[in-house]
């Protein structure tokens, strides 16, 4: 198994290095010269120049090139200049944040996915199925920054009930030890109830929005994987055998109609990762997607070279343990290098 | 994303006959059996109707400021109210229908050419042209797309021919593998060795033989990345990386009226908002009809 | 489809229940400010140093003077003056009699390291700040303090600066937020072989002022606390401040309007104006001194060499929409001012919204009319967009089609640097508030970034320096009124309106203090 891993994580290193490649190409191609920008509105074009060589802009391409990947193997994603920090320490101070609000919305979602999918495809053809077919439609018609400004407006300023939309936490009380980076976890870890509500009422909105959106792969995912078990031979059988309808699909489809699922997942994951681009932005997340987005108005190289690096990263790994998973529910398939 | 064909493996194999009733016949059958693709089908005229005679139906210049009359809600007079410049958004509105429907065809179309070429020649060819292909395609599936489009459109320039170069690109991985997956199943087709045993080159093979038989497919995907160009530009738009002002154009009134909202002029970026989600939510629903009109088999 | 729904209101409704925290008890002494970002830095006299962060010189460093508050004529807190100084870290300062240098006596003032101030800290602070390059040096050499040999240590207690010219922005210019004193051991110490400490300075406070960082999480939140031990001023009365940082205005409006923020920063003028209006919230606005909203027309290449169709463009401009569309009233009209001008910048010209004028003008200099474009930042679209809507829409009455190009801020001042743009909408503001200083950096042929215009006329140069280095009020006078009229009638730049630098506070906040940096002055602040 754990060679079977290896090797297909042999599979994935020309990809992650074509990421190095494209995303070094493409920040040096942005407009904008960000030795100018940093050196401040007065500065002279000798203290341009000087920022620039100390920022080694004035190297060939080849040879800032070979500098940074260096860098990257010795795990140094190198400078913000917008923040300050190093990227490494930045994207990790922020990473969870926006890891919860994924996760939550991802789990928001499916919860409400996989029963719509599933009685979608039981009732086939029934006003249900069609409501079913619409509502994700719509979830997923909806651009994410219009849905955030909605709920914003609706639940924040009209209604009161949402806490102000200022981030992971309320201002006025501390934050728990960090353990997992996650709030969620890390509240209940410190046994503090007050600080979980706070950090679960700020989460509901941006993870509501994520979720409205990744509803409609999940459910036409389910539903069409249902569609095919529930006409498969063995519910048949069980059918045959006096099986109750509940049982047959609770157990024996729904089951089977999992894997297909939790490859979508995969997808869905990597989906929400670049719509939370724009939630976080919305609500003022302090996530690595805001973060990407300020880096790249100010022509800050370094940080989107780390986020996407972050990225690609992540999204190898996790189609790894979706491979893996599929291998623990079907031990049939096997992994493959 | 729109869609679960896309991770679905392609079908081991497929009988090429054609319909034996014919496809307006099979179209009634559909409609009728699913009135849901019917109303996507007149939205979709409305939409394109409105693309066409957007500008001359329209009641006021989109672009004409007035700005003793700004900010004015819904009334008779300005069925959408009007902007922070006094502008009527029921015309801005509607002169925006071209522009965002022509970011969507025209990225689609570029999509379809290229990746749907470079698919099938990797499907068909094999060999180092297929690995070729996958790497490129991997290492585009590997960012996250909207950041790679952020990427592409702030290093290229803001203008509407490069939102559509980066759109056309992130759907890449998507049209290659399709055609791929498509071209590979049918090379040893029996068709295809007929054809090939009467004498013909592998590349009118694959241009006579290959590409008309995928293309039914190939539309289905394009129908159903309509909808997601639409909302990629749209986002782009919404953080800056838009079309020039004053162009009007959905997610850029979006944007600008994000910050009235808390203010409670909710109409700027309300009404905008909504053709851009009865546009996409259009496409969405016709991509199924598409799906379901030309190849049932994949129905969900 | 019943237990769905219900299920799906469910998951909604249950963590709203909970939404008002207890709140702790610290609240009526904390204050919560939201602004758009915050700093990057600690270290104001640093290369790369962004806005906010000349708010951490202000409030957790001294400097030896500070402008002294004098109230805002319209009310609601204070302003300063430019001629007024008194002590911050000096007890009191004298001027020689030749007027060629100046003993300073500092205060017995303790660094939050509880060493005592010393003449030797302030010598090494401003010796860094004229020689660490980047905006911290020019800042220095626009007072005239260029070199380390100008500050001398005299005795612990005694520091002099000695003079290169005459010039009467050195004083003033020692009041801004570059020339802060640190703790030169600690910072020595930390530095790593670095003379600068640049690292260890970027990332920790070493100085003497009124507030102590507690926490800084780079593009997150900043949190003071007050040093209790403060001398160099009547203690603050706010012991905690939290500095958050809210990318979204809508969102700062909202906390403010909520209560739920106590002070919002960097609103667009609309959420002033209607806060104003609403009369729940206070609104402290003030007109920022030398600053204007300019439309900067280039001199050296493209079709405004030809100073008629500059002058079409002052004609045309739509100065009276463009105040109330794009800033809401927050701003003066800089249109219609009498032909003789006054010794005061920035100041109408002469030009009003006149299209018959301005097209007279068009064909008589470019008789088919003429294409072109306007560049803005698009970091300042809130009021830049509409205005430049404005503008192209009234141009186009004239003959002049303008295609407009919004860029990015680092591709901005790219942009700008190259001085090849034909039209470029900008808002420049000068700490420093006197005529010739503003045009110094905008028309003057030392040709800074900021002559975006690429204005060269030795004439003008003559006057601007004159102006800078004369002692005589009338000299002065004369000069400003000339190169003002001159500037007029050449257009390089058209004023197009005086922005209010407008801030948001709860009716509990009291003690609102402008600064030229525009940063939050905590030390003012009270709360009731």
């Amino acid at each position: 198994m754990l060679r079977l891993i290896g090797a297909r994580l042999l599979t994935t290193i020309p990809s992650v290095i074509g990421v190095i490649i494209v995303t070094f190409l493409l920040t040096r191609v942005l407009p904008g010269d960000t030795a100018a920008y940093f050196a401040g509105p007065t500065a002279s074009a000798q203290a341009i120049a000087e920022i620039r060589s100390k920022l080694g802009l004035d190297l060939p391409l080849p040879q800032q090139f070979f500098t940074y990947v260096m860098a990257l193997l010795k795990g140094d994603l190198g400078q913000s200049l917008t923040t300050g920090q190093p990227v490494t320490k930045d994207i990790a101070a922020r990473l969870p944040a926006s890891a919860e609000l994924t996760l939550s919305g991802l789990l928001l979602a499916m919860s409400v996915a996989l029963p719509l999918g599933v009685i979608a495809a039981v009732k086939q053809g029934s006003w249900i199925d069609h409501l079913c077919r619409v509502v994700a439609t719509a979830g997923v018609s909806l651009p994410v920054f219009f849905t955030g400004l909605l709920l914003v407006y609706t639940f924040y300023f009209i209604l009161g009930w949402s806490p102000a939309p200022l981030g992971r936490f309320d201002v006025f009380l501390s934050e728990p030890p960090r353990v997992t980076g996650f709030l969620l976890i890390d509240t209940l870890v410190a046994g503090d109830v007050p600080a979980f509500r706070a950090a679960l009422s700020q989460l509901i909105l941006p993870a509501v929005t994520l979720a409205i959106f990744s509803l409609a792969p999940i459910t036409r995912m389910t539903r069409a994987s249902m569609l095919a078990v529930l006409g498969a031979d063995f519910v048949r059988t069980a059918r045959a055998n006096g099986l109750t309808n509940a049982r047959v699909i609770g157990t024996y489809a729904f089951r089977n109609a999992m894997l297909p699922v939790v490859t979508t997942l995969g997808m869905v994951f990597s989906f929400l990762l670049g719509a939370n681009v724009l939630v976080e932005k919305v609500f003022a997340w302090p996530g690595i997607g805001s973060y990407a987005v300020e880096a790249l108005i100010a022509s800050d190289y370094a940080p989107i070279q780390g986020f996407v690096l972050t990225m690609a990263i992540m999204y190898v790994m996790l189609n790894l343990l979706i491979d893996v998973l599929y291998g623990i529910i079907d031990p049939r398939v096997r992994l493959e290098g | 994303m729109t869609d679960s064909s896309r991770i679905e493996p392609a079908p081991a194999l497929r009988f090429e006959a054609p319909p034996s009733t014919s496809i307006w016949t099979h179209g009634r059958h559909i409609v009728a059996e699913n009135p849901i693709t019917g109303f996507a089908f007149v939205l979709f005229a409305l939409i394109v109707f409105v693309a066409l005679f957007g500008a001359s139906i329209a009641p006021f210049d989109p672009l004409a400021s007035n700005t003793t009359n700004a900010l004015q809600p819904p009334n008779m007079r300005h069925w959408f109210g009007t902007d922070q410049l006094g502008r009527d958004i029921f015309s801005r509105v509607l002169v925006a229908t071209r522009l965002d429907f022509s970011i969507a065809v025209f990225s689609v179309a570029l999509v379809f050419v290229l990746g749907g070429l470079a698919g099938v020649t990797a499907g068909f060819f094999g060999g180092w042209v297929d690995k070729l292909v996958g790497r490129i395609a991997d290492t585009i599936m590997a960012f996250p797309l909207f950041v790679l489009a952020m990427g592409i459109v702030a290093a290229l320039g803001n203008s509407v021919t490069n939102i559509i170069i980066a759109t056309a690109i992130i759907n890449f991985p998507l049209y290659a593998r399709v055609a791929r997956a498509e071209a590979n199943v049918r090379r040893e087709a029996g068709f295809v060795q007929a054809a090939r045993l009467s004498g013909n080159s592998e590349w009118r093979l694959l241009l006579t033989q290959i590409v008309p038989n995928i293309m039914p497919i190939m539309a289905v995907q394009m129908s159903l990345t309509m909808g997601y160009a639409i909302l990629n530009a749209a986002g782009l738009s919404f953080i800056g990386l838009g079309v020039r002002p004053p162009t009007p154009e959905w997610g850029i009134m979006v944007a600008e009226g994000a910050s009235f909202i808390v203010s409670g002029e909710w109409w700027i970026a309300f009404f905008p908002g909504l053709a851009l989600m009865t546009a996409v939510f259009c496409f969405n629903l016709l991509g199924d009809g598409v799906r379901d009109l030309i190849d049932p088999q994949r129905r969900t | 489809m019943i237990t769905r729904r219900t299920a799906i209101a469910a998951g909604l409704a249950t963590p709203f229940v909970m939404k008002a925290q207890a709140q702790s008890p610290g609240r009526s002494e904390t204050l919560l400010l939201v602004q758009e970002y915050g700093p990057n830095s600690l270290d104001m006299q640093g290369i790369g140093s962004s806005q906010p962060v000349n708010g951490v010189a202000l409030n957790c460093y001294d400097r030896l003077l500070r402008f002294k508050p004098v109230p805002i004529p319209g009310g609601g807190g204070n302003t300063i003056s430019m001629t007024e100084l008194e002590g911050e870290l000096a007890e009191s300062w004298q001027l020689a009699s030749d007027g060629m240098s100046c003993t300073f006596k500092l205060r017995d003032a303790t660094f939050h390291s509880g060493r005592k101030v010393t003449a030797k800290d302030v010598k090494w602070s401003l010796d860094r700040a004229v020689s660490i390059g980047g905006f911290a040096t020019t800042q220095m050499n626009a007072g005239s303090l260029e070199k380390p040999e100008q500050f001398v240590v005299v005795d612990d207690k005694t520091f002099r600066i000695d003079f290169i010219r005459k010039d009467k922005l050195t004083m003033p210019n020692l009041a801004v937020t570059i020339p802060f004193v640190f703790d030169s051991e600690l910072a020595i110490k930390n530095s790593g072989g670095d003379p600068w400490a640049k690292e260890w300075l970027k990332n920790n406070i070493a100085g003497s002022g009124a507030f102590k960082v507690e926490s800084w999480k780079p593009g997150v939140e900043t949190i003071y606390v007050r040093n209790d031990a403060w001398t160099c001023g009547k203690l603050p009365t706010l012991r905690r401040i939290i500095a958050r940082d809210i990318a979204s205005p809508s969102t700062r409006r909202a906390l403010i309007e909520r209560g739920d923020a106590d002070i919002s920063y960097g609103l667009p003028p609309k959420d002033f104006k209607d806060l104003l209006d609403a009369g729940k919230i206070n609104v402290v606005g003030v007109p920022i001194p030398n600053g204007v909203w300019g439309l900067y027309l280039n001199t050296a290449t493209g079709p405004f060499t030809d100073v008629r169709l500059r002058q079409a463009a002052a004609w045309a401009m739509p100065y009276e929409k463009m105040l109330q569309a794009s800033l809401f009233g927050r701003g003066v009209d800089m249109s219609g001012g009498p032909v003789t001008p006054k010794v005061a910048w920035p100041q109408p010209y002469p030009y009003k919204t006149d299209l018959a004028k301005a097209k007279a003008l068009v064909d008589a200099a470019a008789p088919g009319g003429l294409s072109t474009t306007l560049l803005f930042d698009a970091g300042n679209a809130t009021v830049a967009e509409p205005m430049a809507i404005l503008i192209k829409e009234s141009l186009a009455g004239i003959g002049i089609n303008v295609e407009i190009s919004k860029v990015p801020g680092a591709n901005f001042r790219g942009e700008i640097g190259k001085k090849t743009n034909p039209m470029v909408l900008n808002r420049f503001a000068g700490w420093l508030d006197y005529p010739d200083y503003y045009l110094f950096w905008t028309m003057h042929g030392n040709n800074s970034i900021f002559n975006i215009a690429a204005y060269q006329n030795p004439a003008l140069d003559k006057l601007v320096d004159e102006a800078r280095f004369t002692s005589d009020k009338a000299v002065y006078e004369r000069s400003v009124t000339d190169f003002i009229s001159l500037v007029s009638r050449e257009v390089p730049m058209v004023p197009l309106a005086q922005p209010t630098h407008d801030v948001a506070m709860q009716k509990s906040i009291g003690g609102y203090q402008f600064q030229p940096c525009r940063e939050p002055d905590f030390r003012y602040l009270t709360k009731a």
